[in-house]
């Protein structure tokens, strides 16, 4: 696979040889960045996030990526400050602002929109979420939060817990877990279950999956319990999201019966689903997540850019 | 009964078997009312069949449909057969297919889909003929049969 101008759009897209390289190189990158803190790889390179709505978090972790990587960041946060407000197409955005950077991150609330930005852009795109479709970078650096902690993905139990009708990060992690040996289970409320036809996807795929709606029936069994927000903005009727509001948290009482190398996940940001007190537990590693985002996008910037 | 004779075509395509009640989609997913090269289309509709017990016929004059652009009606009518007609005998006859990918002709069902917001042509994979089910090139969504129909 040649990755010098490849975009980064679904992890639909991603073999496991690719998913691999990816997490190899963050490694790799990972080990450097803390020997010598400033990387030279991306010298030259701009980088440009159109961040079409907000998210502070998935958009600092790109632009401190391409920064370690030594290259520099261009673009804007909301769409409200940018010429979308006047009017204009993602197509024209796309094509203006590939006049002036090397490679494109956009987040943008319409599915498929990252898709389109692929198809006019000259240079590599990479999506930081689109609409509740994908957010493969998220999923990469879920991959190697859990390869790091573990040493491996095979052969583990993997819990997500909360919104998986409309989280498009469980979407992406689901999927990209179907290329491992792994157990999957699908922990909601019944008006949150996974999506039909994703499930009946990983199931051909070969994967065991088992849905529930009780945490307390199969925690015991987890070593990897991922938890995910109940996302109000992603809800069409805000009925159907105070039904479901609250409707689980994992806290103390929670974690009495679990394994003792279980490790709990979160893409973060969280309202009520962790009580803090579980921050202080050997089992969080939501922060090391964040920090794993870093390498993950480093890795990623690196390859598409033809610089590592 | 007998069936019903519709008047032969010199050159042209027959769509033959269409499901009783889709020979207008027929018409319209393949843009037939802008036919540019003078040529009738004439449309029967609710005749009697023995395969079907009824259906509707489509008969494009003049103009010789490609299998691929065909194929896009088996969307609506699985059942249809094509007859490439010259010096009016049916000189080719298949039946339609589903093809892998649908450009063009269908709307995503997703309102939240980029297609539905900005101008790009549609394009689906088809991932199950039967039943039929696509899903969306650019929001990658399902849909089945019923949305598909809904859509088209």
């Amino acid at each position: 696979m040649d990755w010098k101008g490849r975009d980064v759009i679904s992890i639909r897209d991603f073999s496991r040889e690719d998913i691999e390289v990816v997490l190899s190189t963050a490694e790799r990158l990972e080990r450097e960045m803390k020997e010598k803190g400033q990387l030279e790889y991306a010298r030259g390179k701009i980088l440009a996030t159109l961040f079409f709505e907000p998210s502070t978090r998935t958009r600092l972790s790109f632009e401190s990526a391409m920064h370690r990587l030594g290259g520099s960041v261009i673009g804007f946060a909301e769409a409200s400050t940018s010429s979308v407000k006047k009017g204009e197409s993602l197509r024209d955005t796309i094509k203006t602002v590939e006049q002036y950077a090397d490679v494109i991150v956009i987040r943008h609330p319409k599915e498929g929109a990252a898709r389109l930005a692929a198809e006019v852009a000259e240079v590599p795109v990479i999506n930081a979420g689109d609409g509740s479709n994908q957010h493969p970078t998220q999923t990469l650096l879920d991959l190697y939060t859990i390869k790091k902690e573990f040493g491996r993905i095979d052969g583990l139990k993997i819990g997500l817990l909360g919104d998986l009708k409309y989280g498009r990060t469980v979407h992406s992690l689901a999927e990209a877990l179907s290329h491992y040996d792994v157990e999957l289970y699908l922990i909601s409320p019944s008006l949150l279950r996974m999506p039909r036809h994703i499930v009946e996807e990983l199931k051909e795929k070969g994967m065991k999956v088992i849905e529930t709606t009780k945490l307390e029936e199969v925690i015991g069994e987890l070593d990897v319990l991922y938890v995910t927000r109940i996302q109000k903005e992603r809800f069409p009727d805000e009925q159907e999201y105070l039904k479901v509001r609250g409707s689980y948290q994992v806290n103390l009482d929670t974690l009495r019966n679990v394994k003792e190398t279980l490790r709990i996940m979160h893409p973060l940001p969280r309202v009520d689903e962790i009580h803090p007190e579980v921050d202080r537990t050997k089992y969080a590693i939501y922060f090391k997540q964040v920090f794993n985002g870093v390498p993950v996008r480093m890795a990623l910037l690196g390859l598409v850019l033809g610089v590592i | 009964m007998p069936e019903l004779k519709v008047s032969a075509i010199k050159e042209g395509t027959v769509i033959d078997h269409i499901p009783a009640g889709k020979g207008l989609k027929v018409i319209e997913i393949l843009k037939l009312e802008k036919l540019s090269n003078g040529g009738a289309v004439l449309l029967a509709m609710n005749v009697p069949s023995k395969k079907l017990g009824r259906k509707d016929i489509v008969k494009v004059e003049g103009r010789f449909l490609s299998e691929e652009e065909v194929n896009k009606i088996a969307l609506v009518a699985p059942t249809a057969t094509v007859n490439i007609i010259k010096e009016y005998r049916v000189v080719e006859k298949f039946k339609v297919e589903v093809p892998e990918v649908i450009e063009g002709i269908l709307r995503c069902g997703n309102p939240n889909c980029i297609t539905n917001h900005e101008y790009v042509t549609t394009k689906f994979y088809v991932i199950s003929r039967n039943p039929l089910k696509v899903r969306c090139h650019y929001c990658e969504r399902t849909m089945e049969e019923e949305e598909i129909l809904a859509n088209l």
